[in-house]
């Protein structure tokens, strides 16, 4: 066999593992691996504007699509500037691989232009990350980096690349398949502890079904549906989960935590048994730890056996994937003819339907200025609850969780765990490059959308028609909502005193702005932007600047603690919850 | 469990760059402690054994468990203090030795079950093995103004009986 490049042998393998699409910004350390793919069509470079742009649009590609999301950057800055998108990817357990250029192997360590230490810089933030010292294990390291990113818990994984090893030569073999002697996800549930769990969760009477992201990562929507209606209990599902099972079915009772439903909330901390499937008892979630679930005994279903009894202790934990364990429970379920207590799950729904009564999340509507939620309300009507929603971070992302009904998954593609404004942009380019006919809208706010602007660019030349909705009251709302509640409305350094014209703004870059000021006009403009199919569409819809979030558990709080709006008086929370944010 | 509970647990890891700087980091990132590390290759040059002591309540330590196993480089680990295990460490000591001083650190030495491994006019270097304990007792047995220097490997130590870390 004739040996090949270093960066011939990083395309074929690219090739083998199926990529699509990458995502990068060349530089001088990568530019053996840019000449190899300027002579070849099966993928496709999107050249973006900025590293962390690139990232987010993969982890866009991947959340949407499920596959790997591949990217490709320089030594130096061009790996500093992706450090941002590889810690949200990590925090959300999204599968990427990163390739960075490093500068040649001689030089490392000497300070060369433009090197870092990307390995030890990504070291905390990736699932895994290899520093290829020679070619002849190239082809290798590249297989074990899809694999460990693809499979367990994902997540992503970095491959620093040396110039001189992108330029050496060496025959190409890209390996089947790759055993690691140290890494060897449990797939499937202890059978044992299935059985306990089963027995458990059908003796409650009143139980209650928490779902994360695991599920939706792992494509285990199907057996959640299935085994949440054999057991007709009620469901949440977290910000990471929203989608996994559908939202307008009417066991669904809304996203849980800080701004979540007051009925799943209330169920949340008065439920006997807690199934907690794909989920990480996040903060945001849990609220105070101590007041958490204070009568439940908890099931945990994960992939990760370190996610398991590390916020919350659990009764029975089962480590495995939750599609595989989902369906042996069923099996257990439906071949023995287990029944659950109905008689007493019936009184818990007639509870759970006093709480929902409650409509926490109604909001006062408003004939002469925008309500966020309103915006939120139509872009559902509109889109009739199919679109593929990226959201940026602030306000405007927990109203787009609160107000667009998710039916399936990944339909949802949010920064959850690292909270990365900027995000929403690039992932909404991602995922209309993964899925070209779907409508796809990115929900994003004043402060988000100008951290990754320059992407407008972008989309502009690889015609990705992408419709953002800009929910526009001037200030970083959600840091101006704490400082009106905790700071005695000092509102410090969160109004935009200057802001662009986005409607100018978006034909500069060559899309379409609309500006909407009138409640009134809020669905024709909606209408007519999603109308325009081959169009990027800038709608900048001038908000109610005064409008808070709710309903909201203060830092501190238990569940069973929600302000439901603005009616409730702000109690000041106190320092212990200050500390916690 | 108390909340200052010693831990020696012991890793058999890939001999690769960065793995060591995987576990440290993994420890600062957390907030764990690290009491003492030591790490070299094993009869197979493509592992090393890893062991460090740590501290924490049960709920600490199963996590500590639970992210070490989670790192990609690590192949096995085992937390010698749940299990019937020999620790040693090895220390080195130089300390004054002049006069009637002499011939007391001798016996301290011995007693110990030491050895002199250099000796001057006024000083002996002692090497001394065992857990430790023992070796806090030794520097506690000797006269403070006596000693010049201590150093000491970290501690380290293998399962009793026919239970072996392998790959």
């Amino acid at each position: 066999m004739e040996p090949i490049t270093g960066a011939e042998i990083l395309v074929r393998c690219l090739k083998e593992e199926g990529v699509e699409y990458l995502f990068g910004y060349p530089g001088g350390a990568v530019l053996h691996i840019y000449d190899a793919l300027y002579n070849q069509e099966d993928i496709k470079h999107v050249l973006v504007r900025h590293e962390q742009a690139a990232v987010h649009a993969a982890e866009g590609y991947a959340r949407a699509s499920g596959k790997t999301g591949v990217v490709l950057v320089t030594s130096g800055p061009g790996v500093t500037n992706a450090v941002t998108g590889i810690a949200d990817a990590y925090m959300d357990s999204i599968p990427l691989v990163v390739f960075s250029g490093q500068v040649p192997t001689a030089l490392i360590g000497n300070d060369a232009f433009q090197e870092v230490d990307a390995v030890g810089i990504t070291r905390p933030c990736v699932k895994h990350n290899f520093l290829v010292r020679d070619i002849k294990i190239l082809a290798e390291t590249i297989k074990k980096a899809f694999y460990i990113a693809s499979t367990g818990r994902p997540g992503p994984v970095l491959i620093d690349l040396p110039k001189d090893i992108t330029i050496g030569k060496a025959e190409f073999h890209y390996p089947k398949k790759i055993k690691l002697r140290s890494y060897n996800p449990t797939v499937k549930g202890h059978a044992g502890q299935i059985r306990k769990a089963v027995d458990l969760i059908l003796s409650a009477k009143r139980p209650m079904i928490y779902t994360g992201g695991g599920v939706i990562l792992s494509d285990g929507s199907p057996e959640l549906v299935e085994l949440t209606q054999l057991l007709g209990y009620p469901i949440t599902n977290t910000l990471m989960g929203l989608g996994a099972y559908p939202a307008t079915d009417k066991q669904f009772i809304g996203m849980l935590g800080m701004h979540g439903t007051y009925e799943a909330n209330m169920a949340m901390h008065h439920c006997d048994v807690l199934i907690a499937i794909g989920a990480r008892f996040d903060d945001r979630v849990t609220g105070k730890i101590d007041k958490f679930c204070p009568t439940a005994r908890i099931v945990h279903v994960d992939i990760d056996p370190s996610s398991i009894s590390k916020n919350v202790k659990v009764d029975i934990p089962i480590v495995g994937s939750v599609p595989n364990v989902l369906r042996a429970m069923i099996n257990v379920i439906r071949d023995e003819k287990l029944r659950s207590d109905t008689e007493a799950v019936g009184r818990w729904w007639r509870q759970i339907d006093e709480w929902r009564a409650m409509k926490s999340l109604s909001y006062r509507p408003s004939a002469e200025v925008i309500k966020p939620q309103y915006v939120i309300e139509k872009l559902y009507r509109v889109t009739e609850g199919k679109a593929i929603i990226t959201s940026d971070v602030g306000q405007h992302q927990m109203w787009a969780a609160q107000y667009y009904h998710f039916d399936r998954p990944r339909q949802w593609i949010n920064s959850g765990g690292l909270g990365t404004m900027g995000f929403g942009l690039p992932a909404a380019m991602g995922a209309k490059l993964a899925f070209p006919d779907q409508d796809v809208a990115c929900v994003t706010g004043d402060g988000s959308i100008q951290m990754m602007l320059q992407e407008l660019a972008t989309m502009k030349q690889y015609h990705t028609p992408v419709k953002i909705v800009n929910l526009n009251n001037g200030y970083l709302g959600m840091v101006r909502q704490w400082q009106e509640f905790f700071y005695q409305k000092r509102y410090c350094m969160t109004y935009f005193e200057a802001l662009p014209d986005f409607v100018m703004l978006a034909e500069a870059y060559g899309h379409v702005g609309m500006r909407i000021e009138k409640p009134g006009d809020v669905e024709g403009a909606l209408r007519e932007a999603f109308a325009l199919k081959d169009r990027t569409v800038f709608l900048d819809f001038v908000t109610d600047q005064t409008e808070n979030v709710f309903p909201m558990i203060p830092s501190g709080g238990g569940q069973n603690e929600m302000l439901l709006a603005e009616r409730d008086e702000m109690v000041s929370t106190h320092d212990e919850g200050m500390v916690l944010l | 469990m108390n909340n200052n509970d010693r831990h020696l647990i012991s890793i058999l890891m890939e001999n690769e760059a960065g793995a060591l700087s995987r576990v440290a980091n993994l420890f600062s990132a957390r907030g764990y402690n690290i009491e003492s590390l030591t790490v070299a290759p094993t009869d197979d040059a493509t592992l090393s054994r890893l062991t460090l002591v740590t501290c924490g309540n049960e709920q600490i330590i199963e996590q500590i468990i639970k992210q070490l196993n989670k790192l990609i480089d690590v192949v096995k680990l085992i937390d010698l203090s749940e299990t019937d295990a020999i620790e040693r460490e090895l220390m080195l000591v130089k300390t004054k030795a002049s006069g009637e001083q002499r011939a007391e650190m001798m016996r301290l030495a011995e007693i110990f079950g030491g050895r002199v491994l250099d000796v001057t006019e006024a000083t002996y270097t002692i090497e001394l093995t065992g857990p430790g304990s023992k070796l806090d007792n030794f520097l506690r047995a000797v006269e403070k103004d006596a000693i010049l220097e201590v150093v000491r490997s970290g501690a380290t130590g293998i399962a009793r009986g026919q239970k072996a870390l392998r790959a």
